[in-house]
């Protein structure tokens, strides 16, 4: 079900309400500056004056701000959360742009020039004509490692990030393996270690797309960027190589055998089924014929 | 006070601007590939193209250094009237307009610090024509090699040394613009 920028009343009115897509213009240029520098300096988290916007952080306001400063009204936009399409969070900042910059909406990846994200990244290979933008908490790798700003800023600026390593190897200590399975350490074109926002270590490898990625922190107020076709490498040892790892199961829904997995529980016994994290893949997928082992034919409008 | 510097701005600035901003973005991210951009009439000597990046990203907040080909009454006066920037001198820019001639030397921009490498300049770079021939470029955001007409290459290559420090270049030529960040590595052909 594709969400139609046709049919909307209220834009005319809207529009006539709010500036094109909520901030105001001179935060949007602060903002395209940050974006800018961010681009220009891959990995590095550049500071912007982050501002209130109308939903508590944590919902996504930096990625909120961010997708602002970046929409155009010829944009279609999808917003996820944790692969899907229609949570609250997704629904709300879909539901927030379609009234405040009048913007196409979809669910289906291949129709998004504009993907908003919260923790992960479509299943699908996105083009070169889309931006991918993620909504970060944290956004500095090291502030887990070391609390003190100052300390973190000078860890950057000396390349020092042993203590990294250290963090890593202590896993392999304690585990026997690399433990961290979300915001996995990457670092950038050789540079910059980055929190890719804690999405699933499954997907760090399809952070080298065709795609612009821009990451927003609204309480932490910082942007960063990974250009296109830009190194990203996973934290690992010679020994203890990075895997990108997920439920050792096909999708029940979809028989889908590569795509990320949400495991749900049944029922007071312990009954489990795993499903497609990305809701439109799996869609596309039923859509498309397959069937997993406990799905059903694809229907519209099965509820 | 001359009528025609109160012209030349954007119609509807948050849709031209976004507009702009969405191709500066992304020749910033694919450094070589060159857009065309609209809505801008600034006095000459500035292009089209210097025109809308001024509009776009430029406001109280960020000082501009017009070098001497661009430093003309017109073009203070639509900076003024238009964008509100001060002009200032090239340490404090962060935004530079002018010839490449003109620009030189470039050692006196700021290129950040180790802590804070974003805070750096941003050269607009005025160019008579902009192909897609000449120099070679490799680096973040060209899959595998693109080509620029750029004024000259060392000055490029002693740039990107610098990285994560350096300057970030944006070349204009009409309403056509092209982006060399700090991160590409230039060749000559």
């Amino acid at each position: 079900m594709a969400l139609s920028g046709e049919n909307r009343p209220y834009l005319d009115h809207s529009m006539a309400d709010y500036n094109f897509a909520y901030l105001d213009e001179q935060t949007k240029r602060m903002i395209r500056r940050a974006i800018l520098k961010g681009l220009a300096i891959p990995g590095y988290q550049v500071p912007f004056a982050s501002r209130e916007m109308p939903m508590p952080y944590g919902w996504g306001t930096g990625g909120v701000q961010v997708t602002a400063a970046a929409l155009t009204p010829d944009d279609t936009l999808k917003v996820i959360d944790q692969g899907a399409d229609d949570t609250t969070n997704a629904v709300s900042i879909r539901k927030f742009f379609e009234k405040t910059a009048g913007v196409a909406t979809t669910e289906e990846t291949g129709q998004a020039s504009v993907i908003q994200t919260r923790h992960r990244i479509p299943e699908e290979d996105l083009r070169e004509d889309q931006i991918l933008v993620y909504q970060v908490p944290i956004p500095e790798p090291l502030r887990f490692l070391e609390p003190s700003e100052v300390e973190t800023r000078k860890m950057h600026s000396l390349e020092e990030y042993g203590l990294m390593h250290v963090k890593l190897y202590e896993d392999i200590s304690r585990h026997g393996a690399i433990a961290t399975a979300y915001a996995y350490p990457v670092k950038v074109e050789g540079r910059y270690v980055m929190d890719p926002s804690p999405i699933p270590k499954f997907d760090n490898p399809k952070m080298e797309m065709a795609a612009i990625q821009l990451f927003g922190a609204g309480r932490e107020q910082r942007i960063y960027a990974v250009p296109p076709h830009t190194q990203v490498v996973s934290l690992d040892f010679d020994d203890y190589p990075f895997e990108a790892s997920k439920a050792d199961a096909p999708c029940d829904l979809c028989g889908a055998e590569d795509s990320y997995l949400d495991e749900v529980i049944m029922d007071d016994a312990g009954t489990r089924m795993f499903v497609c994290s990305d809701t439109d893949y799996c869609t596309g997928r039923r859509k498309a014929g397959h069937i997993g082992a406990q799905g059903t034919a694809f229907e519209e409008d099965a509820a | 006070m001359n009528s025609d510097i109160l012209k030349g701005g954007f119609a509807n600035v948050p849709v031209e601007s976004a507009h702009a901003f969405r191709d500066i973005m992304n020749v910033m991210a694919k450094p070589g590939e060159i857009r065309e951009v609209a809505g801008a009439m600034p006095p000459a000597p500035l292009s089209i193209a210097a025109g809308v990046t001024l509009l776009t990203l430029c406001d109280p907040e960020t000082p501009v250094f017009l070098a001497e080909c661009t430093d003309t009454k017109d073009v203070r006066d639509w900076i003024a009237f238009h964008i509100g920037a001060p002009i200032s001198n090239k340490a404090d820019a962060m935004f530079a307009v002018g010839t490449w001639a003109t620009l030189a030397p470039i050692e006196e921009f700021a290129i950040g610090t180790s802590e804070y490498p974003d805070r750096s300049a941003t050269l607009i770079v005025a160019c008579d024509t902009l192909e897609s021939t000449g120099a070679v470029l490799r680096g973040p955001g060209i899959k595998t090699t693109t080509h620029l007409s750029l004024p000259e290459t060392r000055a490029f290559q002693q740039n990107a040394a610098l990285f994560p420090l350096g300057l970030d270049f944006l070349f204009t030529a009409g309403n056509r613009i092209a982006a060399v960040p700090r991160t590409t590595k230039v060749e000559t052909s």
